[in-house]
């Protein structure tokens, strides 16, 4: 059974015109779950996944060849820069005479770290996989 | 943090800065920037000479994880200063000299540089460290890098199989140190190494168990025998690394352990015998091997391999010091004296010898002596550079291996007036042995040397159309080895009080009494003692044996090169390989039907036994909170669904089905209040469904399989009985555990978030802060995960392909 490719379907144009104005919100609301983490639901992880859905969605309705002209950014060197991210914030504090992984301030930078982990790993999985068309 | 403790830890830091600097500065070699961290370094250190000079010590704590007591203490003595400037002098002339070896056109060198500085880094965290974990940390770091750096063109399956082996043995010797680490702690209730020599028990039952694994440690970094023989695979490195890690510095740091635990150990018998015996076989194995040898880097791995033997022996003698302490024991502090001596000439002249051989592979193309010959006319410098080292190494005046030599001999000799540890002939016998391996010593030397440079100059064997001397630059490293080698063979006593004098007293502390000095002299001329009767005897005897070549050279003995240690290590790798092969075919059937099955029946009967032995089950339904109609109406819907998957014939269908049973449980956090389970789970939900709707796209719609009705009444029972299971866990963990009165934490985490942590939220709390670390190790398993995932399917393995 194989699928239709999506230029063929006749009624996608609403779908990529209504999904630009939706992503946005999705991914706003992901930026806000992870910066509001630490007072409210929400937090690194729950903010990497939407932003992970976000960007799915996009993929979904756009289609793997119009996204890979727009989005650059190589998801598995995210995951690199998370950890790097992550484990500076705890080195940080060893600068100051702490003991390591003692949050200076806020833990946000932890949290931002957890972040692009999540997003770069859960998208590297998703894209692997569904590029395989073998 | 102190100044010391950001110089330890700058390589790092510059590790992450030099990926860039190759992305962004392509013309420049990124060598010239590298070459800067171990030059500032190298002077840094030097500053800390007059203090040891004076006997003084510096410690620098910080503490890193003080519930562990492990303490980032960095220690500056006479020993530790010593290998730091050894690390970063020699670490600048080797970064000078890779700068000419490796092309920056055809190298991946942002790899090779951030390599090279894991490994600077990490090798100062070991000298200067004086927390044993710490020492550990950083032990295992030298490993790592070393094995990446020796399998730098990893497309070569040579180099890869070099860095495993050398991994492999390097880490097993690491594993069993911190067994030795852990016993000392025991011991002594500290990690740090100055308190456990002032409260080490000799008469401890652990201490004989401590001395030997930590020797394996340092036995397998140092390449002792048997664990020498990936020193000789490890050659498939570029050359500067072969250099640096695998001559001058790496495997050194086994030395430095035996080194800086010599106090804690020392006068102890085992102690002596085991080091002693095993330093004279290794310098007899290794200088056998090395005569057999074809490859100048080969040949230059036995020499290591023996010089090596020859320090650790030398170390092994000087502990007798600690047994008999009293005013006698000069003749033994000689032979602290003479290793400390001989750990500094070996560094200069094997540098050099590394460093010309890789000058004679980049010029003709090629490493074998057999093809090589008649260079000295073609390439002048690099043969004078390498006839220094050489007769260095081979322990001719007035070169410093000259000294090292006689030195060497002096001490091994004064072990046959000892009565002590029941030594008797067993000295005569080192001795002899000794003196042959100094001979094979003067053998490969001069094969080196005269088949290399001297005889005829055969342009058909060489790789290289034209074949002349390299720039100046690659010659500048080698070069200036050279002139330390002279200068230090002809004004020894420069180092007698600055490097030397401070260095014996950190690893002889206690012989001296205070404001006392050790008498360092060095000189050539000792008078026609034994010990220059057995250098001359070398000589001639070298001589003759190198004059008949032709005649042994026959031999099958000489031909092969393969030294037969390495049989047990392929022979054992082979069979763990099929080994752990056939028992994984064994339960692996490659369904994933069957590993589920096996974890049921596994959990069930876990379960069952630990119910029915601890009595452990109870049902308690006083203290239960109220259940509202609505909920009652979630999880009938739930019971619906999931019972309703194995109906279903439609892929999709099934698949939303999944889908609703995970939007229910996030309704039922919902329910009870739980926003941020709720929140992730409903992500986790969409992002599966996404996941599985991509994956099943490809397979084939669900059939009715035709199954024995044995076989579904088995998997009925066995799904059955985990829920029930499940069932009875949870009702009794309950019940039993109001009964308890052990009160949850969480009322620990509900006071004490606002105020330790800062934040409302108290799941986010936890994650982040409380159990930050537990975090930290969670991304980084699911960035493995991802990666792992990636690779799979990059690597596209058909059906039953192992991977």
């Amino acid at each position: 059974m194989k699928r239709m490719k999506p230029h063929d379907r006749p009624n996608d144009m609403m779908l990529q015109v209504s999904m630009r104005a939706i992503a946005v919100i999705i991914f706003s609301f992901s930026v806000y779950l992870l910066i509001a983490g630490h007072n409210n639901p929400g937090g690194g992880f729950i903010g990497g996944l939407m932003t992970a859905c976000a960007v799915l969605v996009l993929f979904l309705v756009f289609g793997m060849k119009r996204m890979a002209k727009v989005a650059r950014l190589h998801f598995t060197t995210l995951i690199g820069i998370g950890l790097l991210v992550a484990v500076s914030a705890g080195v940080l504090s060893m600068l100051y005479g702490y003991p390591f992984l003692t949050h200076v301030i806020s833990a946000l930078p932890f949290d931002i770290g957890v972040y692009l982990v999540v997003v770069g790993a859960a998208l590297t999985i998703i894209l692997s996989i569904a590029e395989d068309d073998a | 943090m102190t100044a010391l403790h950001f110089a330890t830890l700058a390589p790092f830091i510059i590790a992450l800065i030099i990926p860039l600097l190759y992305r962004y500065m392509p013309k420049i070699h990124t060598g010239w920037f590298a070459l800067l961290l171990p030059l500032i370094l190298f002077v840094y250190f030097l500053s800390f000479l007059p203090t040891t000079m004076a006997g003084d010590v510096i410690v620098q704590s910080f503490a890193w994880v003080p519930s562990l007591d492990i303490h980032f203490t960095l220690y500056i003595d006479g020993l530790s200063l010593l290998f730091a400037l050894l690390i970063t002098g020699i670490g600048t002339l080797v970064m000078l000299y890779s700068i000419f070896y490796l092309s920056k056109v055809k190298e991946k060198l942002n790899q090779f540089y951030v390599y090279v500085m894991l490994f600077i880094g990490a090798m100062l965290g070991v000298v200067l460290s004086d927390n044993l974990i710490v020492l550990y940390v950083f032990w295992e770091v030298t490993s790592i890098s070393s094995a990446l750096l020796i399998s730098y063109w990893y497309t070569r399956p040579k180099s890869v199989y070099g860095a495993l082996k050398s991994m492999y043995i390097t880490v097993f010797g690491g594993l069993c140190m911190l067994a030795g680490i852990a016993m000392l702690y025991v011991m002594t209730g500290s990690f740090s190494v100055r308190d456990i020599i002032a409260t080490i028990n000799p008469a401890s039952a652990l201490f004989w168990p401590a001395l030997l694994f930590i020797l394996l440690g340092a036995f397998t970094k140092s390449a002792q025998f048997p664990f020498h023989i990936w020193l000789p695979d490890a050659m498939e490195a570029p050359t500067p690394v072969s250099a640096y890690l695998h001559s001058a510095t790496m495997v050194k740091a086994g030395i430095y352990l035996i080194a800086r635990l010599t106090p804690v150990f020392g006068g102890d018998a085992l102690w002596f015998w085991l080091i002693t015996t095993v330093g004279v076989v290794t310098l007899v194995w290794g200088s056998l091997n090395a005569v057999r040898q074809k490859d100048l880097k080969a040949i230059l791995a036995y020499s290591t391999i023996s010089q090596l033997g020859m320090v650790v022996s030398l170390l092994g003698v000087g502990s007798i010091a600690y047994y008999i302490n009293d005013g006698d024991n000069v003749l033994y502090t000689a032979a602290i004296l003479a290793a400390v001596f001989h750990l500094i000439n070996h560094a200069t002249f094997k540098g050099s010898l590394f460093m010309t051989a890789g000058v004679v592979d980049h010029a003709t193309g090629t490493r074998d002596i057999r093809k090589l010959g008649g260079l000295m006319t073609l390439m002048p410098m690099t043969a004078t550079i390498s006839l220094i080292g050489l007769a260095s190494m081979a322990g001719l005046p007035p070169f410093n291996g000259f000294l090292s030599k006689e030195l060497f001999f002096f001490s091994m000799l004064n072990m046959t007036e000892l009565t002590m540890f029941n030594i008797g002939a067993w000295s005569i016998l080192f001795a002899v042995l000794i003196w042959l391996a100094s001979i094979c010593t003067f053998l490969y030397c001069a094969i080196t040397f005269f088949k290399t440079f001297t005889g005829k100059f055969n342009a058909a064997k060489l790789a290289v159309k034209n074949v002349r001397e390299v720039q100046f630059g690659m010659l500048l490293s080698p070069l200036i080895l050279a002139v330390l080698v002279i200068v230090i063979g002809l004004f020894p006593n420069v180092l007698a009080y600055t490097l030397i004098e401070p260095a014996m007293r950190a690893i002889l502390p206690g012989i001296l009494a205070p404001g006392e000095q050790f008498d360092v002299h060095i000189y050539h001329w000792h008078g026609f003692d034994l010990e220059v009767l057995m250098t001359i005897g070398v000589i001639v005897i070298g001589t003759l044996l190198f004059l008949t070549m032709k005649k042994w050279s026959k031999l099958k003995l000489y031909n092969s090169e393969r030294e037969l240690f390495n049989m047990p290590y392929d022979r054992g790798y082979d069979r763990l390989i099929k080994g752990s092969q056939s028992l994984t075919r064994l339960q692996m059937t490659g369904r994933l039907r069957d590993y589920v099955l096996y974890m049921c029946t596994f959990i069930v009967l876990l379960i069952g036994y630990t119910l029915l032995r601890y009595d452990a089950f109870a049902v308690n339904t006083s203290n239960v909170s109220p259940i509202d109609g609505f909920m009652w109406l979630f999880a009938i819907m739930l019971l619906l669904c999931v019972i309703a998957i194995p109906f279903i014939h439609h892929r999709l269908t099934a698949i939303i089905v999944i889908g609703a049973i995970g939007f229910l449980v996030a309704l039922m956090f919902v329910v009870f209040r739980a926003p941020d389970l709720a929140l992730t789970q409903l992500l986790v939900e969409s992002v599966s469904i996404i996941l599985l709707l991509l994956a099943f796209y490809h397979l084939p719609e669900l059939r009715k399989e035709k199954v024995k009705r044995s076989f579904k009444l088995t998997n009925l029972l066995i799904s059955a009985a985990v829920g029930v299971m499940v069932t009875l866990v949870s009702l009794s963990a309950f019940a039993l555990g109001s009964e308890s009165g052990l009160t949850s934490i969480s009322a620990f985490f509900i006071e004490n978030a606002r105020s330790l942590a800062g934040g409302y939220n108290i799941v986010n709390v936890i994650l982040v802060d409380f159990r930050g670390l537990d975090t930290m190790l969670e991304i980084l398993v699911l960035g493995i995960a991802a990666i792992g995932v990636v690779s799979l399917i990059k690597l596209r393995l058909k059906g039953s392909e192992d991977v």
